[in-house]
């Protein structure tokens, strides 16, 4: 038997013995307010503590930090293995997606003592104070202000398009300590969302509900053990917590959960003909275009997982699989949408099935997809610059 | 892939080189305009290096090495349109040979295809568009033998070939594939002219009479997997292609300046190549994908091979068009090599089935 094989028993077997089979068949589901979070269910609680536990929430971190400490053939397999058994990782968030992965590489041992296992266990939620007012697309405008008080960090200014902000107990960020210079005039920090001068406000988007809050810092200390690398050396650890992001977004499924449903939904609600193929042809050369984007693109994640696995630098630019994820998953819930009818119009209420409104409220967010962890066209200007060596204007 | 062992990386960096020295986009500019269609000079070095003995195996005297080395090398050839029966030759007519019965594997065709000294080209397509699974010419089974009648529209180096490996349907309707020597009385061959340079034959059949062995294999799905062999490494040379057209643009948006400064520098056509670069990064993916599970025996192999033939058709398309309009009017032009990329782009897309063909292939595979 090969390690593989050997590993591949192994978790299976955990998983048997460990999961709970009320859950069999879920996801992940992201909560949006303090009362879902309260009302997570005896199981998946449960479900949730043993994953934390046995670090495999990270497979391939650190043992030291909580970390499962598997091999990325390994974690692979337990993805397997998992989507086998119709189990499903129970911790996620930015937490693990962007922070864990930075701070493993650029944090101190304390830090990484004191915030990875809690991400691991998904005890704490993380969001991250990047954007503001003036700082979108052009991140390193960013002017919210850190000054020196000799023991510690004081910070004002605002953040905006914080994810999770209203629910978050920590969060990283940036601040500028320098305003002769752009980009080296930045600092990373992470800031207790409990410290007094935070005032958080969710933001309403156009499918009713968001994660996204703006966020109000004044005159906010921060000890100066939280900071991560050096003051003025920010932008570098952004620049690759960023990577992170656009590689955690661009591997996440999509929003609405009709990936594995496409060509079953338009069955039910367009109807088939004869030959069992879908009625709309129009329609069903679309999604088969769709579905052959999706399985080349999952080729490429595929790809660029086993030259890393190996050691080697990716072939495949995280810019351009960024955007490639986003559009796979945007022409997706444009084709789930499109094939409810009128169906897919509700917004809330009767005459709607809670499926439907789900599917029409998740459409409308996935539109921030090519927006959100630097738009399509910044992920484009990055790839014209870095991959191409394309000359400024 | 998804990793190259040391051996298809030496293989691909052979292939590179090779190219780049023997055969550049001028040496298909010369030979347009009449002869077989490729540099008979040219596919003798490649059988000096083994190329058309690829896939058979070395029990059988042959190189033996699997489709994605010789995808690597197929890429590359498609990087410069090298013209030569490499493709139709050392894949598609070797292939009938090597995925036929016990009997086919035997034949003493198959090394004189392997030494390059033959050229086997496949007729299989009756018609205007792709259509394998209702073929119109017959094998009707008569003395011991075979008589084909039928008409083989546009077949790849049906010029050149010495060897037709002839698509047929037998008494009781399934397909088959039969060797047929392109001398055979019956035979009429027609060239050609085509706006590739590439060589291409209309092939009439009138009562061929052939002996029973030269039957190499029946059964749809005998005679798909020998054309999925073919259509994923199509994908590979349009791939190639695409890639090549991309960097040939990429160095044009460089060095040409308009408003006092390279035109690569606006955003607008930044954004375009991006684009395009994603898309080949995604048909690079499809075309690897499809090869390697053609290698392995996993699963869904010919849904993989329409999904490569599909998306490096679009690929190569999409970029054969942005070439031309990113160079503007020197574009246009007969001198610039763009041209000739759209050219190889549209008719590659047509050979054993284009985009839309392997689309709906995909989609009856996948049950939908």
């Amino acid at each position: 038997m090969t390690d593989g094989q050997e590993f591949r028993q192994v978790a299976r077997d955990w998983i048997e013995r460990n999961f709970p089979p009320s859950l069999k068949g879920g996801q992940f589901v992201i909560r949006h307010s303090r009362e879902e979070l309260a009302a997570i269910p005896a199981d998946e609680r449960l479900w949730k503590q043993r994953m934390g536990e046995k670090g495999w929430s990270t497979p391939t971190w650190p043992v030291a930090y909580g970390g499962g400490g598997l091999s990325l053939q390994q974690a692979d397999i337990l993805a397997e293995e998992m989507a086998r058994a119709g189990a499903f990782n129970p911790i996620g968030g930015l937490g693990i997606m962007m922070l864990g992965p930075t701070l493993l590489e650029y944090g101190t041992e304390e830090q990484k003592r004191q915030h990875i296992p809690p991400i691991v266990r998904g005890e704490l939620e993380w969001c991250q104070g990047f954007s503001e007012p003036g700082a979108g697309s052009d991140l390193a405008a960013l002017r919210t202000r850190c000054d020196d008080m000799g023991d510690h960090f004081l910070v004002n200014g605002q953040k905006i398009w914080t994810s999770f902000a209203h629910l978050a107990d920590w969060c990283f960020c940036l601040v500028r300590t320098d305003t002769s210079v752009k980009q080296q005039g930045i600092t990373f920090l992470l800031i207790d969302m409990r410290t007094p001068g935070i005032d958080v406000r969710p933001i309403e988007l156009i499918n009713g509900v968001s994660h996204f809050c703006e966020v109000f810092l004044t005159d906010v200390r921060v000890p100066k053990a939280n900071l991560v690398g050096r003051v003025n050396h920010g932008w570098e650890v952004a620049k690759r917590l960023l990577q992170h992001e656009r590689s955690g977004l661009s591997a996440r499924r999509n929003v609405a959960n009709v990936e594995q449903g496409l060509a079953a939904l338009a069955r039910r609600y367009v109807g088939q003909d004869d030959e069992g193929r879908i009625r709309d042809g129009d329609l069903r050369a679309r999604i088969v275009r769709l579905l052959m984007r999706q399985e080349a693109y999952r080729a490429t994640l595929a790809q660029r997982g086993a030259e890393l696995e190996a050691g080697l630098p990716g072939s495949v630019p995280m810019a351009a699989l960024k955007n490639l994820g986003a559009g796979v998953a945007q022409e997706l819930n444009e084709l789930a949408v499109e094939i409810l009818g009128v169906a897919g119009t509700g917004e809330a209420g009767a005459g709607f099935a809670d499926d439907e409104l789900e599917i029409t409220s998740g459409w409308l967010y996935s539109k921030c997809l090519s927006i959100y962890g630097g738009s399509h066209e910044i992920q484009n200007n990055i790839l014209a610059k870095r991959e191409l060596g394309l000359p400024g204007a | 892939m998804i990793l190259l062992s040391e051996e298809q990386a030496m293989l691909r960096d052979m292939a590179k080189n090779w190219t780049a020295d023997r055969a550049p986009v001028a040496a298909l500019r010369a030979i347009r305009g009449g002869g077989p269609g490729f540099d008979p000079a040219l596919y003798a070095d490649m059988a000096e290096m083994g190329w058309p003995a690829i896939l058979v195996p070395e029990s059988a005297g042959g190189v033996g090495l699997d489709l994605v080395s010789f995808g690597l090398i197929v890429e590359e050839l498609g990087r410069n349109l090298v013209a030569s029966p490499l493709l139709a030759s050392a894949a598609g007519a070797a292939s009938a040979f090597l995925l036929g019965d016990e009997g086919a594997r035997r034949s003493p065709w198959l090394p004189k295809l392997a030494a390059g000294t033959s050229v086997g080209a496949l007729a299989v397509d009756d018609g205007n568009h792709h259509h394998p699974g209702r073929l119109a010419a017959t094998a009707r089974a008569a003395g011991g033998g075979f008589v084909i009648d039928g008409r083989k529209r546009a077949v790849t180096e049906g010029g050149a070939a010495d060897l037709l490996l002839v698509a047929a349907l037998l008494d009781d309707g399934a397909p088959a594939l039969f060797a047929c020597p392109a001398d055979a009385a019956g035979v009429e061959v027609a060239p050609l002219h085509r706006i590739d340079s590439r060589g291409a034959a209309d092939i009439s059949f009138t009562g061929v009479r052939l002996p029973a062995d030269s039957l190499l294999g029946s059964g749809e799905s005998y005679v798909d997997s020998v054309l999925d062999r073919v259509r994923a490494l199509l994908a590979a040379e349009m791939l190639g292609g695409a890639a090549q057209a991309f960097d040939t643009t990429l160095d044009y948006l460089k060095t040409r300046v308009q408003f006092d400064r390279p035109i690569g520098s606006f955003q607008a056509l930044q954004h375009r190549m991006a684009d395009l670069y994603a898309e080949i990064v995604l048909a690079r993916a499809a075309v690897y994908r499809a090869l390697g599970t053609l290698d392995s025996g996993g699963p869904d192999p010919a849904r993989q091979v329409s999904m490569a033939k599909a998306m490096a058709g679009d690929a190569f398309r999409a970029m054969a068009r942005q070439m031309i309009q990113l160079h503007g009017g020197i574009g246009m032009t007969e001198e610039h090599d763009a041209g000739l990329y759209l050219k190889r782009a549209h008719v590659l897309d047509h050979q054993f089935g284009n985009a839309a063909f392997h689309r709906g292939r995909y989609a009856r595979l996948l049950g939908i």
